[in-house]
């Protein structure tokens, strides 16, 4: 027992020693989305510099700039990853934290698409027909009633004659935000019934997809969607464009608004459902928390977010010359262009 | 007496009925038995199509394609200084010899994109090997050496029959064979040009498949082909430790004074009733427990598996507590009731007599507790050990995450060289827990004693 309880002792002084230890590694927190992109950068980071490689955890958008926000200091992150863009409320609480820094870093886009098997015809729709196909209530006549589309026919006699099933993100996902915000709204747009809705009002009516089995959420994991895809070929999935590059021999693309989810549309901004990545910078960090300037050069370097780099591999869509050249200055220069 | 003796007639209904209901009660009991056959053989067959699925995916994980390269490292590129300083050596320029070598290949290959076509045949992890190997021995400079690098991770699956063309391994290795592809060019993952390459690769036998070592050894990575377990499952080894060197001595102890020293009040009741309570509580709100106070209140580092031990310990110190008592329960009392009688202290009897006897069943309970935090994730996530780390962790207090995490990251990767890897981590996982199972069924059957 006395052998125990040395032990014990031990542990625990182990576990206390390191609180006020200070940190050599850079920690980042933030978005799944981001996250496959900003582990290459970290990795690469760690091999070619030989610093230890930052930690990336996946927490999403929302918990990643709420850890990101609580202060200053070795216990805090020194990057997050976001696939939206940081909110004034969140700007506020930075601020109340002491965090009152920050660098917006843009990385690069990602586009969103719906995609099924091969072995299904590609589909082309418009953001009309997305949102007939998938809001809970819908325009008939100038009224609201529960959406009576079974069959995509049903909504378009040159559409295909199926029941219209769809995989998608849950509501906790930035993807799911995305997309409503990429096609629901414009598709809810489209119709005469949406207009002079108040904005709670056009809120509901355009960003609830519908509950009756068309619709169907399935997990965050976006590999469980493909696995899916390929065993029921009537289904389409909803996901982000780097699973749809990685399984291009059994899924296909849907088409819309006239566009393929290529590469190159979605570079080229023609291909309507992207969205721009974001990785913010805590600049009082900057020279504190060594390597935090390597990483900001490794992560702005040509190799690795240019065209030919090796985020664009992995299904980062570049952003154009210009804008990399901006946001590359802003990132080196520390400039605080949140809160200006 | 004749009469009784006769066999009875067909007629006699109090004999029927007992007939009747005993052909019912067998026939109850034949259902009974075929209800619990059909059981087992349900269990079992999910139990194989299980096993099935991950091992037919995983399997090939453990085989990795190599290219064979001749590298020359001129010592003018790597160590122009010529004092094979480690700290030179280690961040030399390595990826141009390999690009020299790659090119010397397939020398047809001159146009921007045909040569990124070949670079993009071997792992861009390539140049690591070859670091390592120089740091190795740094005699290796300005020599021509021979060696074997990772084939990126596409031509890896497509040589597996992973993704199309779907052939098995045996078809490639005839180096006469052309690839089968079964999807049209411009459809396949791979571009023309690099199927050329891959072909001729193939043809010349320069593609071997050999024992993927780089799976046990290696970190985390965002490439599939240098990806490996090393990293996780010593995160898992210390977060164990630190897990079993608490809740064994806390757990016992707890037994021990709740067995053998507690009064029988009402506060012993609610203890009681709170250690089973705590035994089914869901493990995510030891997690909310442990983001609250260790990294919030005690300031502790996050992603450490010093602080996943200390979840983890709060999680399995019920089980550990609820084995410990029934085993002390089941020392009998003549034990006790001996050591007290000739002289010796409640302590003394205690020490001396029970807990030796009641040692092999608690051991068992805790082995179990130790399976259950093996392969826990979610109280984990919120104290930041669902991360990518790359480093292997030196010690406790070093960020990690531990082999179930491993399996959920690479789940959710988008390269489809992490399918197998996640099947081949579960199997290791599962060994793992098999093994100790194993353990603690085996210390029951060696130690339990019969009274």
């Amino acid at each position: 027992m006395i052998k125990k309880s040395i032990l014990l002792g031990a542990v625990a002084a182990v576990a206390f020693a390191g609180v006020a230890q200070a940190r050599d590694q850079i920690r980042i927190v933030g978005s799944s989305t981001v996250y496959p992109f900003t582990t290459v950068v970290a990795e690469t980071f760690g091999k070619k510099t030989g610093m230890p490689t930052p930690v990336v955890e996946s927490t999403g958008s929302g918990g990643g700039l709420k850890l990101f926000c609580a202060g200053l200091g070795v216990e805090h992150p020194d990057f997050t990853n976001a696939s939206r863009a940081i909110k004034a409320s969140e700007v506020e609480t930075c601020a109340q934290n002491g965090v009152t820094a920050i660098t917006e870093m843009k990385v690069g886009y990602d586009g969103i698409v719906m995609a099924n098997a091969k072995s299904a015809p590609t589909f082309e729709l418009s953001k009309e027909q997305i949102f007939l196909a998938l809001a809970k209530d819908v325009p008939v006549d100038g009224e609201w009633v529960a959406n009576p589309n079974m069959k995509w026919s049903d909504i378009d006699s040159s559409l295909p004659d199926e029941n219209i099933e769809v995989l998608g993100p849950p509501p906790t996902s930035g993807t799911r935000d995305a997309f409503l915000e990429l096609v629901m709204e414009p598709g809810c747009e489209a119709f005469e019934a949406c207009e002079g809705l108040s904005k709670d009002e056009f809120k509901a009516r355009a960003f609830t997809l519908r509950e009756d089995g068309a619709f169907v959420e399935a997990g965050e994991n976006d590999n469980l969607i493909v696995q899916k895809l390929e065993a029921n070929p009537v289904a389409l999935g909803i996901f982000g464009f780097s699973f749809l590059d990685q399984n291009q021999d059994k899924l296909h693309g849907s088409i819309i608004s006239g566009e393929a989810p290529t590469f190159d549309n979605i570079a080229s901004g023609a291909y309507p459902v992207s969205r721009p990545l974001f990785v913010y910078i805590k600049t009082a960090h900057m020279g504190v928390i060594p390597g935090m300037e390597e990483f900001v050069a490794e992560y702005t370097s040509e190799a690795a977010w240019g065209p030919e780099g090796y985020l664009s591999d992995k299904g980062l869509i570049p952003m154009p010359d210009a804008e990399r050249a901006k946001y590359r200055d802003a990132a080196m220069n520390k400039v605080d262009n949140v809160n200006m | 007496m004749t009469d009784q003796t006769a066999p009875p007639t067909q007629t006699n209904p109090a004999m029927d009925r007992m007939k009747a209901s005993l052909a019912r009660r067998y026939a109850a009991e034949k259902r009974f038995q075929s209800y619990g056959i059909i059981a087992i053989i349900l269990a079992l067959s999910m139990l194989v199509t299980l096993f099935a699925t991950i091992i037919g995916t995983g399997y090939t994980a453990f085989v990795q394609h190599t290219v064979h390269l001749d590298v020359t490292l001129f010592p003018q590129d790597i160590d122009p200084e010529g004092n094979r300083d480690p700290e030179v050596l280690a961040r030399a320029d390595y990826q141009s010899a390999v690009n020299d070598a790659l090119y010397s290949l397939f020398p047809e290959a001159t146009g921007r994109s045909a040569r990124r076509d070949v670079r993009a045949l071997v792992s861009s992890g390539a140049n690591f090997v070859i670091r390592d190997m120089v740091l190795d021995n740094p005699e290796l400079v300005g020599q021509r050496v021979s060696v074997r690098v990772p084939l990126a991770t596409e031509f890896d699956q497509v040589l597996k029959g992973n993704i199309d063309p779907a052939v098995d391994l045996g078809v490639i290795r005839e180096r006469s064979t052309d690839i089968p592809w079964t999807l049209p060019p411009g459809e396949r993952l791979i571009s023309e040009g690099q199927a050329d390459y891959m072909q001729q690769l193939v043809r010349q036998g320069e593609i071997d498949a050999s024992f993927n070592r780089w799976f046990f050894t290696n970190g985390d990575s965002r490439q599939p082909e240098l990806a490996g377990i090393w990293g996780a499952a010593v995160g898992s080894f210390f977060t164990l430790l630190v897990t079993l060197s608490l809740s064994f001595p806390i757990g016992v102890a707890a037994a021990v004074y709740l067995e053998e020293f507690a009064p029988k009040n009402r506060w012993t009741d609610i203890i009681e009733v709170n250690i089973n309570n705590l035994a089914a509580v869901p493990s995510i709100v030891f997690g909310l427990l442990g983001l609250a106070v260790f990294l919030q209140f005690f300031g502790m580092p996050r992603s450490a598996p010093v602080v996943g031990g200390l979840v983890l310990t709060l999680m399995t110190l019920p089980t550990i507590i609820i084995a410990s008592r029934a085993a002390l329960k089941s020392v009998p009392p003549s034990i006790r009731e001996a050591a007290l009688g000739v002289g010796a202290s409640k302590l003394q009897c205690i020490f001396h007599h029970v807990l030796p006897l009641a040692m092999p069943g608690m051991l068992t309970g805790t082995i179990i507790g130790m399976a259950q935090a093996l392969g826990e994730t979610a109280p984990l996530l919120m104290i930041g050990m669902v991360a990518f780390v790359v480093d292997i962790p030196g010690s406790p207090m070093d960020p990690s995450t531990v082999l179930p995490v491993q399996i959920y990251l690479w789940s959710d990767s988008p390269e489809r060289g992490f399918t197998e890897r996640t099947s081949a981590a579960i199997m290791c996982l599962l060994g793992f827990l098999i093994f100790m199972n194993a353990a603690a069924v085996l210390l029951r059957k060696r130690f339990e004693r019969k009274w």
